[in-house]
């Protein structure tokens, strides 16, 4: 079975409240952005006939703004413009990024960042760096307008905490208060372009002046049904200095906070092995 | 009805609104100088330039190009006059089968029109997304870093760094 266009019905709002509007009248519809996972699987014959609602005319949520606080990245744009973007790749390094590795400059050149979100993949290769820099997440439906903490925007594997006819508008991400001391993104994957993540990573740390960890933070997709934050280990090293001990005791919890499974793409083994690789090589600098 | 620009000349589709680019040139407007390889987003071998950005015309249903710029292999030369990408894919030995080299030069005709660099490492990453089983990666490599060299030379700034700088280099040269 391909997909057969004849049996789907599009949708083409002109501005982002055209939008809420027919969508909140056709709640079952598809939302489409850049459709580098919507048309894979339309492609498969696994999406025929739905209602799509083609959200790429709205010029208003592709782009980036900078506020006092911080910058919002509406949701239609593209990770080609994130990688790009000379505030992003300042202010937020990781994720601009995480955008140059997502697929490839193809892939790059439509995809979205809402859409990745929206798409909610645990292996989400923008995640990581958005759970690290604590993005918030602006919604929009009929109801009106919603903010959430990203990471409760995931609700496991390609479900999120959407409302029904509720569309992502942008995602704001507050500037840090101070420069980290050391950051790091790692992608793991089969080949550079296209592979989706065995393991992504994303981590920020702050020292003190006596070499005390004021601050960790670190995150990994692919490695449970959502992206995960160690919890456990960023609180365990809070204070801590970074010791052979210290360092060896945080690897070891990183298991605490993730379930990696075995799947197509690695095993759970090779999961945890890489990623306490990843996260005891960041925190030994 | 969908009205787009497409090498250069103003083009209307009227089939279904969901129909996807592949598939509106080869069968609607009879370019079939574009390939549909794996249909799923992994191979490049669709790959058009919509506004000048390479993208896989598997995975754009043509209302999204409404309005935009489609430029296909086609907009290159022919066999009478080869654009300069071409021959030296021929020269340097650098296609075999076929099925990939469409796409794979309209990926590396984006990247030496937008100033990309003669680097072989950054044009690995550029055409990253494209893929060639006949294993020729190599050659295509040679071909392009020489029309990105020829290009500079024309321009009269081969001493001069290349605006696009592999995104390679930008990363390992942070975080590290």
């Amino acid at each position: 079975m391909r997909g057969a266009p004849e049996t789907m019905r599009v949708l083409r709002p002109r501005s982002p409240a055209e939008a809420v509007r027919l969508y909140g009248r056709h709640p079952e519809a598809l939302p489409l952005a850049g459709g580098t996972d919507v048309m894979v699987s339309w492609n498969a014959g696994l999406l025929n006939r739905r209602t799509v609602l083609d959200l790429s005319p709205l010029r208003e949520w592709s782009r980036i703004r900078r506020t006092r606080a911080g910058l919002v990245v509406g949701a239609l744009a593209t990770h080609a413009r994130i990688r790009d973007d000379a505030r992003v790749r300042a202010a937020f390094p990781l994720l601009a990024e995480a955008a140059s590795v997502i697929g490839a400059a193809a892939i790059q050149n439509r995809g979205t960042l809402g859409g990745n979100i929206a798409n909610a993949s645990p292996a989400g290769d923008s995640f990581p760096p958005l759970a690290v820099y604590e993005a918030v997440v602006h919604t929009i439906s009929p109801d009106g307008e919603r903010r959430s903490r990203f990471l409760n925007v995931f609700e496991g594997p390609k479900a999120t905490a959407l409302r029904p006819a509720e569309l992502i508008a942008a995602v704001e991400l507050p500037f840090l208060p101070k420069r980290p001391t050391r950051q790091i993104f790692r992608k793991i994957g089969t080949r550079a372009a296209q592979a989706l993540s065995k393991t992504v990573a994303a981590g920020l740390l702050w020292l003190d002046g006596k070499g005390r960890v004021e601050e960790l933070r670190f995150a990994l997709g692919a490695m449970a049904p959502t992206v995960r934050r160690l919890r456990t280990a960023e609180a365990f090293l809070a204070g801590q200095r970074l010791t052979p001990a210290t360092v060896d005791r945080a690897v070891e919890l990183l298991g605490e906070d993730v379930a990696p499974i075995d799947d197509v793409r690695s095993t759970g083994a090779y999961r945890l092995a890489v990623s306490r690789a990843l996260l005891g090589g960041f925190l030994r600098g | 009805m969908t009205r787009l620009t497409v090498n250069g000349r103003v083009r209307v589709f009227r089939g279904h609104p969901f129909t996807r680019l592949v598939d509106v040139l080869r069968e609607g407007f009879g370019l079939t100088g574009t390939k549909e390889g794996c249909g799923e987003g992994e191979c490049g071998a669709c790959t058009v330039l919509v506004d000048g950005q390479p993208v896989m015309s598997c995975l754009v249903p043509v209302c999204q190009v409404e309005g935009r710029r489609v430029e296909t292999i086609e907009s290159l030369g022919g066999l009478e006059r080869l654009d300069p990408l071409q021959k030296a894919l021929l020269e340097e030995g650098g296609a075999q089968c076929g099925i990939c080299t469409p796409g794979m030069v309209m990926t590396a005709h984006a990247w030496v029109r937008r100033g990309g660099s003669s680097r072989p490492a950054a044009i690995r990453e550029a055409l990253a997304g494209n893929l060639c089983r006949c294993t020729g990666y190599q050659h295509i490599v040679d071909a392009v870093a020489r029309v990105v060299r020829e290009r500079d030379r024309r321009r009269g700034d081969a001493k001069r760094p290349s605006r696009a700088t592999s995104r390679t280099a930008r990363r390992t040269g942070r975080h590290r």
